[in-house]
């Protein structure tokens, strides 16, 4: 029987000992007309290499196009021992760390993990993971209205340059607490946040000021005098970053004259592959003042009973298996093994290898903007500066572009048609480390193709 | 022997509260309350200002394996708080009754008082409960 | 520390592109000037490092894990062999449909299939982990009535012997929460429940088998008390292992489900993450769904997103959740098929059950002995913590010693100095035979040389922790001393 051991001798045993006659009788205090029949529509199991093939052909399916596609999920190279470690049957197998002396290596690796997502971004604290980029940015408007006790007034500031999915994974989340998520417009020409629709709001209550470093568009934000202007109006500054642009960009625990007060942000560009979206990890940092305000695990160093150091699940009454109703918040299981990959990630990358993987993926977007602006009516959407993704204007249109390159196995990037209209024709590229010269001149091939055939099709 | 301070109240919520006899009164936990919660590691105390309703909670006790609400016995402002407690939560594990103090409040009815209990009546509140 | 062998100028070279071009077109006040303080180690110490690190814990692979409610049973490789197939982990969330047939085929098929053994109309995979399950279950249920404009439901009952995540996804929803009593023999107080439901009940969050381990026996009673009273009916798929092809939440009368897929559908547990919590819900449920969700139209997949579900709590995750976890869920449960759904319910009892009434025979208090065992069951050591001043904790540290996991402490809280045993259908007879000797062992020691146990563990990297100085002193993540 696949996955049960047991003999027909032991199960025989097992029933004496128990003392009834039939594996049946042990559900006897189950209702008789509630039990179900055969599981009719789940196919019968298969053995291990009929579900291999199965797997390979779907994997074949999908193909391996060459993909330019960033908006929030980066195509990075992991280096090898990543997850050969990772998935180790004790890091892989393991569980939460309940019992610490039995979980030492999580726990060392969880505070190690803290220390470099604080190192990375220059805040005070790190928790040990939320779920993603988009349920960290809502456990941080939560936790601004919880930490901003001069704010009354549960409403957040949030530029529309954001994430699209983020603003709407945050909305989602808060809004059955009566949070309100007030919009804030971008500059059309520059791309970054309308510092004048930004400032209809001073002197208003918020409770925070959200700030996107790269926002969506790629496009780099003020962060100095956003932070700034967010401390001037009573707010907090949650900033809301790309952990790998944290290595050459200035950290947000030194904008402005304080530093942003909470940080958070998507994980996966450290060591986790591109999988569809998930899993990924969710990572919230913070002042040490709103540490109490912090949700989900977070380890601590102590010592034992001998007085030798050693790691622990720390805070804990925030958390809901202590403080139920009134917890931070409900999250239990959060992102372990992806922090493990990107605890690993880190070490072997170093500042060094991450500030080259991250200079290097701006050089090559920045090589594939000048490729693109080569071909008549396809140029930068936006004059504000860049990291390592950026909007371009097509002279088509967006979907049967992009629909065109696909059928030709090139992800020529995200299509803004949908959540930015506005923008007419505009397609959000990114080209990482891993994409080569060849690569992107592929890419300039093909849509140079695609934009004749369109025009073909139009004088015909 | 019971060591229940006689110079106060007490709500079956663990509180005890002391009226200063200047219009203030002094609230913390009892020292059975700091027993049962075990080591103290933080104590979240409600801001100078803040107005109460009796019942309410107002302030937080944190031991490493559980949290407690603080109940306000009676409605007031609070005038002041305990800071002596920010860094050094385990001084009302020690002195529950004294040091441990955690905030005073100017009463807005001194009658709500009266529905509280004497240390003799908390004691027997204690003991049922054991 | 990993730090300790971080010295400057250290690095792992062939890991990295080999150049670092300059940075043009970025504003030099938008640069960083300071150094990331992140360790610099070549390639082997860190490999090093790691695999010590992980030679410290206790794991499925290298321990027996009876840890009651977390379910774990062995995850079998194949899972993740066959999620990571290149073509499945390159893919990108945003890619085009016609690059993700493949990958929608398998959410499709899963949907099914755990439509299928829930009893569920619909089911969506989006949800991150349980409590996110659980936050996506009780938003459907304030949409539901919302809808209805019945908005003077502002409470949800919870059993006291719930887990906590339940009271606190109540209230992430704008919910006040009111416990219900655990009668005598674990089953819920029907006669309480019938007192707190009213006109304020949106609806009431539980788990069959229950959180005390044995099965609700007046479920389609209390399904129909709550019902009539407008409420609906929440199952946390916690114990979903239990009742796999036996019985199923739909039929019972849940009206909204969450299952973990890391526990019954056995992905890994990872050191405390990540799971993936689907949800199952009622046809009146189904278009308050969580997004995006997979369609098949019988020739194409295609997602079904805010445009198709109008009504739709929304998104939970920048993308499809943790799909890499689904895909594992998946190749488990065509490797189990039908009639393996059927014996993980049946092994886990029978595992539960034998080591229950081994347990019992060994001298040690079932808190419901009255009762049979569902995957899981709760000890009380009130007796031993009385007469030998040994509690629960102490006789789970010693168990460290002697190479098991301990089981749940002191959890579910109504049941004073507990262990929450779950030893899963992986578990063969031998192993559960040598836990019981363990616990006799214990017991003994217990008796005759109690600081033994009491200062345990004594074989662990280090002995007990200081929690309060942890708490007291926050020391969360190492500064360079500079």
């Amino acid at each position: 029987m696949p996955f049960i051991p047991h003999t027909e001798d032991d199960i025989q045993e097992m029933l004496a000992t128990i003392g009834v006659d039939s594996i049946d009788d042990l559900f006897d205090e189950i209702p008789t007309e509630l039990r179900c029949g055969e599981l009719q529509e789940i196919p019968p199991g298969l053995p291990e290499m009929e579900v291999a093939s199965l797997m390979q052909s779907r994997a074949r399916t999908d193909g391996e196009p060459v993909c330019f596609i960033g908006a929030g999920a980066y195509d990075h190279h992991i280096p090898a021992a990543v997850w050969e470690l990772t998935t180790r049957g004790e890091f892989y197998t393991a569980y939460t760390p309940y019992q610490a002396e039995a979980s030492q290596g999580t726990l060392q690796l969880l505070y190690e993990f803290q220390s470099m997502m604080t190192g990375l971004t220059a805040m005070d604290v790190s928790n040990a993971s939320l779920y993603d980029g988009a349920s960290a940015l809502a456990e941080a408007v939560l936790m601004a209205v919880r930490g901003n006790r001069k704010s009354k007034s549960k409403r957040i500031l949030l530029p529309a340059n954001l994430h699209p999915h983020y603003r709407r994974v945050a909305h989602s989340i808060v809004r059955n607490q009566k949070i309100e998520l007030v919009e804030v417009a971008y500059d059309k020409s520059t791309g970054q946040v309308d510092m004048a629709d930004l400032e209809k709001h001073a002197g208003e209550d918020y409770a925070a000021l959200v700030i996107p470093q790269p926002n969506f568009f790629g496009v780099l934000e003020q962060t100095d005098a956003l932070t700034d202007w967010a401390h001037q109006n009573g707010m907090l500054a949650i900033a809301v970053v790309n952990p790998l642009a944290m290595s050459l960009l200035k950290p947000a625990g030194e904008w402005g004259g304080q530093g942003a007060d909470i940080c958070c942000g998507e994980g996966q560009p450290l060591g986790a592959p591109l999988a569809s979206g998930g899993p990924y990890f969710g990572f919230l940092c913070c002042t040490d003042k709103l540490v109490r305000q912090m949700p989900g695990r977070i380890i601590g160093k102590t010592v034992d009973m001998d007085g030798k150091p050693g790691y622990a699940l720390t805070l804990q009454a925030r958390e809901q298996h202590i403080r139920r109703s009134k917890a931070t918040s409900n999250i239990c299981t959060n992102q372990g093994l992806m922090v493990t990959a990107a605890t690993i990630h880190m070490s072997i990358m170093g500042a060094e290898g991450l500030q080259r993987v991250a200079a290097t993926s701006h050089a090559n977007t920045q090589k594939l903007s000048q490729a693109l602006s080569s071909l008549p009516g396809v140029e930068p959407l936006f004059s504000g500066a860049v990291f390592h993704e950026q909007v371009m204007k097509l002279p088509i249109e967006t979907a049967n572009a992009l629909g065109m390159l696909a059928a030709d196995d090139v992800l020529g990037g995200f299509d803004l048609q949908d959540d930015y209209p506005e923008l007419g024709n505009a397609v959000l590229v990114c080209a990482t480390e891993l994409r080569s010269d060849d690569d992107i001149e592929n890419y300039r091939g093909k849509l140079e193709r695609v934009i004749q055939s369109q025009a073909q099709t139009l004088s015909q | 022997m019971s060591n229940t301070p006689t110079d106060r109240r007490y709500a079956k919520s663990h509180e005890w509260i002391k009226d200063e006899g200047d219009g203030s009164l002094t609230i913390g936990i009892t020292d059975h309350a700091q027993e049962l919660l075990g080591d103290l590691v933080f104590v979240d105390l409600p801001e100078v200002g803040q107005s109460l309703d009796a019942g309410g909670d107002c302030a937080v006790v944190e031991s490493v394996k559980a949290a407690s609400d603080v109940y306000s016995p009676v409605s007031g402002e609070v005038i002041a708080i305990n800071d002596a407690l920010d860094g050094a939560p385990e001084t009302i594990n020690e002195d529950a009754f004294g040091d441990g103090w955690m905030f005073k409040v100017k009463a807005s009815d001194m009658s709500e008082l009266d529905g509280l209990l004497d240390a003799e009546g908390y004691d027997a509140l204690v003991a049922e409960e054991e | 520390m990993i730090y300790d062998h971080s010295r400057k100028g250290r690095r792992a070279t062939a890991q990295a592109p080999l150049e670092k071009p300059e940075l043009t077109g970025i504003p030099a006040e938008m640069v960083r000037t300071s150094r990331p303080n992140l360790p610099e180690v070549s390639e082997m110490q860190a490999v090093r490092h790691f695999t010590r690190l992980s030679q410290k814990n206790f794991s499925i692979d290298t321990h027996f894990y009876p840890l009651g409610s977390c379910t774990m049973k062995y995850n079998p490789r194949a899972c993740n062999t066959l999620a990571s197939l290149p073509g499945l982990k390159s893919r990108h969330p945003l890619a085009p449909d016609t690059h993700s047939q493949g990958f929608m085929a398998c959410l499709h098929d899963l949907q099914e299939i755990l439509k299928n053994v829930t009893g569920m109309h619909a089911v969506s995979l989006s949800p991150a982990a349980g409590a996110q399950g659980e936050f996506a279950g009780v938003a459907m249920i304030r949409a539901y009535h919302d809808a209805r404009g019945d908005d003077q439901r502002s409470e949800i009952l919870v059993p006291d012997a719930a887990h906590g995540t339940n009271p606190a996804s109540a209230v992430m929803c704008g919910y006040k929460t009111r416990e219900i009593p655990t009668g005598a023999d674990g089953d819920i107080d029907v006669e309480a429940l019938r007192e707190a439901l009213g006109p304020q009940t949106a609806g009431i969050m539980l788990t069959n088998p229950s959180t005390v381990g044995v099965f609700e026996r007046r479920i389609k009673e209390i399904a129909s008390m709550v019902h009539e009273a407008g409420g609906l009916l929440y199952y946390d798929g916690a114990n979903l292992n239990a009742i796999l092809g036996k019985v199923r939440p739909g039929d019972m009368g849940f009206d909204v489900i969450h299952m973990n897929l890391h526990k019954t559908f056995s992905t890994p547990h990872g050191g405390g993450g990540p799971g993936a919590g689907p949800v199952g819900v009622s046809e009146r449920l189904e278009p308050y769904l969580p997004v995006p969700m997979v369609d098949y139209d019988g020739q194409d997949y295609r997602w079904l997103t805010e445009k198709d579900q109008p009504n739709t709590i929304g998104r939970l995750s920048a993308f499809a959740g943790n799909a890499g976890v689904l895909l594992r869920a998946y190749v488990y449960a065509r490797l189990l098929g039908r009639e393996g759904m059927h014996r993980v319910a049946e092994f886990s009892t029978l595992n539960a059950n034998y080591l229950l009434k081994r347990l019992m025979e060994a001298g040690f208090d079932a808190a419901y002995p009255e009762r049979r065992a569902s995957h899981e069951f709760i000890l009380t050591l009130k007796k031993q913590a009385k007469d030998l001043d040994v509690n629960t904790m102490d006789f789970a540290k010693r168990m460290l010693d002697y190479g098991v996991h301990a089981p749940t402490t002191y959890f579910p809280l109504l049941v004073p100095e507990c262990l929450l045993i779950e030893p899963t259908e992986s578990e063969a007879k031998e192993e559960l035979d040598q836990f019981v000797e363990i616990m006799r062992t214990i017991k003994q020691e217990a008796e005759n040389q109690p600081d033994l146990v009491k200062q345990a563990p004594h074989t662990m990297p280090v002995k007990r922790l200081d929690d309060v100085r942890a708490a007291r002193e926050l020391d969360l993540a190492y500064k360079a001393e500079d």
